[in-house]
């Protein structure tokens, strides 16, 4: 058996694979964040509980109205989606022309509405969900037993983050949503309803969450607080993508998942605290983030 | 409305005056239980507002009102964090007149905390926390640990898996003071049984909730069985990724601290057939089945494990001696009251007679017990049968080998 740094080799395939799972989620996130930040400028600290809200509705979905795993996929981040829409029309569009820090002040008081709402109906200890049938079981890959369901979450999310890229990047409406974040009144002047684009996108970056928070239902038990452990992380790898790129979030996401993974194996104690040293030193030797662009 | 000088001078010394009236009024006979755990995370059902309405009950049913008690009961949160909990005690026991301090799991937390009651010269009784350490070298005259602890976690399941043939282990321990002490009580175990600790994963405690690379590392490292040292959410957690990854298929799980409102949480699908060790269970016998009917209509979705029974035991063992004592007294010297306690004998509804050691260690039994099969619950939280008992006295560790420094050799 090949040794790599006194660690089985096996072992550690299975390490990188697990965090490219633990990447897909971070990668989502990251993405809806950096879309919202980069084409609203605003720090949306309300999207941990955003994602949480999507694994809840999908366990509505289904405990109250029956309806499965995969139509709650299009279904609670549709719902979601919709709740983010009135959240932009009646609160967050007041705050557009002021400093960030009302921003992620406000979205910041949110979450901690919408989770204490959530944990005084349903309590802390968390809510089963299962693993729809097609997607139970587990596929021995050799060096590794891989749960069926992890394996969909990695191809779903990888889809999701670049169809997200390519309609930004490469369509029509990407390319007005862009220029409508660097130059507001001249889009609106060519007859673009800019204000309607901008509750879309807080829409759609919240859309995504939801789907991440639908994908996570099945793995972790779905609790008001799920999002607080993914929010900080996620901030971190959008600082280090770059606050405004979406590839970057999107390979940074993914990187930082697969750096996690690894030290969850030498140094299991710090692999809570690893994003953040490589944060920091990013910060130290690159400010704008790796893929960041110079303001 | 224009806020002038005058306005806002005079309400300034208005609110200033308000606490001083309101301690005034506090300094009254008032006997006042502070219930301080967690309720907002990893142990918010597994002690959370169910401990507090346990502990009003045990007001309710010693009967206060009648015998001219004043009992008081307030709650907070301390989110598992030692230094705002030391802050919170402190508040409580300086200005807000607390006398009795209840539950406080995370042993971390309750350890930081045992050191204030102690200097405060008040009474600390914990449901909640784990650690042996409490009655061990850390062991405290104003001090009664009353449910459960490590040690008898780690002899009662420990012991039992040892003797099942499971003589290979390897530890998913959450990275604190208890998930350490499990895991280290547990090894004593399973190497004078003769058995072998193949390694061990110590994750970061809060906020884990991936288990996946610690359950694939216990996986190749071939042990026959996997020790959960952790608890809560974190164990719900563990359980449900060790199905997902194929682990049950290869290794025997034992969950070394959990309660009823975890299988609960889990489900009888994904718990079925785990053996864990409870000091109370609502459907052991008459009394604890009464017991149990005057509470879960308070809290009809967290129906009361060992550490909410636990806090029902000690408040009515407590408000026993205060009444004994007469409720001056009882204010005045928590080490005379904590005596008093160790004198009277323990009787109550959810663990029968027990008593409490010298070191503070309140000796209940320890019942092993597995989860049924869904096929065999016949209704609302039926989840245990009943394995083996192991008497109060047998389960502890003895006094001799605590080190505790208020035992003389």
């Amino acid at each position: 058996m090949v040794m790599i740094f006194g660690v089985p080799g096996p072992l550690l395939l299975g390490q990188l694979l697990l965090g490219l799972i633990n990447g897909a989620f971070y990668a989502m996130l990251s993405l809806g964040l950096a879309v919202i930040f980069g084409m609203l400028n605003i720090i949306n600290f309300a999207h941990g509980a955003l994602f949480m809200m999507g694994a809840f509705t999908a366990w509505m979905l289904l405990s109250y109205a029956g309806i499965g795993y995969f139509p709650a996929l299009i279904l609670a981040p549709l719902i979601v989606g919709v709740f983010g829409v009135i959240i932009e029309k009646t609160i967050i569009c007041r705050l557009y022309k002021l400093d960030h820090l009302y921003g992620l002040l406000l979205t910041f008081g949110m979450a901690l509405v919408i989770q204490g709402l959530y944990r005084n109906a349903y309590g802390s200890s968390g809510l089963p969900y299962r693993i729809p049938d097609i997607l139970q079981g587990a596929t021995n890959l050799g060096f590794m037993y891989l749960p069926n369901y992890r394996g969909w979450v990695v191809l779903a999310a990888l889809v999701v983050c670049l169809a997200t890229w390519a309609i930004i990047e490469k369509t029509s409406l990407g390319a007005t949503l862009r220029a409508a974040t660097e130059n507001a009144p001249l889009v609106q002047a060519f007859g673009v309803d800019v204000p309607r684009l901008i509750t879309l996108t807080y829409g759609g970056g919240v859309a995504l969450a939801a789907f991440a928070g639908v994908l996570a239902a099945p793995i972790y038990s779905v609790n008001p607080n799920m999002g607080d452990n993914f929010i900080i992380t996620v901030f971190a790898v959008v600082v280090i993508g770059g606050m405004g790129s979406i590839m970057g979030s999107i390979i940074s996401g993914f990187a930082l998942g697969v750096i996690e993974g690894l030290t969850k194996v030498f140094y299991p104690q710090g692999s809570a605290t690893v994003v953040f040293l490589v944060m920091v030193i990013v910060l130290l030797v690159r400010p704008r983030g790796i893929f960041g662009k110079v303001a | 409305m224009t806020l002038s000088r005058r306005t806002v001078l005079t309400s300034a010394a208005a609110a200033a005056a308000l606490p001083i009236a309101g301690r005034a009024r506090a300094q009254s006979n008032t006997i006042k239980i502070g219930v301080l755990n967690d309720q907002s995370g990893p142990y918010t059902n597994t002690g959370g507002l169910t401990s507090v309405i346990c502990a009003k009950q045990a007001v309710e049913d010693f009967g206060a009102a009648n015998k001219g008690l004043n009992v008081e009961v307030i709650t907070a949160d301390h989110q598992n964090k030692p230094d705002l909990a030391a802050s919170i005690v402190r508040q409580w026991f300086d200005r807000d007149g607390v006398d009795m301090l209840l539950d406080v799991p995370t042993s971390s937390v309750a350890l930081a905390v045992q050191t204030v009651a102690t200097q405060k010269n008040k009474v600390f009784l914990d449901s909640g926390a784990a650690s042996s350490e409490l009655t061990g070298t850390h062991c405290s005259p104003n001090f009664v640990h009353w449910t459960y602890d490590t040690y008898m976690l780690a002899k009662s399941t420990g012991g039992a898996m040892v003797k099942a043939g499971g003589d290979s282990w390897y530890f998913l321990t959450a990275d604190y003071a208890f998930g350490k002490q499990l895991q280290a009580d547990t090894t004593s175990f399973v190497k004078a049984s003769g058995g072998k600790v193949l390694g061990a994963s110590p994750y970061p405690f809060p906020g884990t909730t991936d288990f996946s690379s610690f359950l694939v590392q216990a996986q190749a490292s071939g042990a026959k069985v996997l020790g959960l040292a952790n608890a809560g959410s974190d164990t719900v957690n563990s359980i449900k990724q060790a199905a997902e990854f194929g682990i049950r298929k290869s290794m025997k799980l034992a969950a070394l601290l959990m309660f009823v409102t975890d299988v609960h949480a889990l489900g009888l699908d994904a718990a079925a057939g785990l053996s864990l060790t409870e000091s109370f269970y609502w459907d052991l016998n008459e009394r604890t089945r009464a017991f149990t009917n005057r509470v879960k209509s308070k809290t009809p979705n967290n129906w009361p494990n060992m550490i909410h029974a636990g806090c029902y035991s000690a408040t009515l063992h407590y408000l026993k001696a205060v009444h004994d004592m007469g409720a001056a007294e009882a204010k005045k010297d928590g080490v005379a009251t904590v005596n008093r306690m160790k004198k009277m004998p323990v009787d109550d509804d959810c663990f029968g007679q027990t008593k409490i050691r010298e070191d503070g260690r309140n000796l209940t039994p320890a019942y092993l017990f597995e989860v049924k099969k869904p096929s065999e619950s016949k209704g609302p939280w039926d989840y245990y049968k009943l394995v083996v008992t192991t008497p109060g006295d047998e389960a502890y560790r003895p006094l001799a080998e605590g080190h505790c420094p208020l035992i003389k050799a």
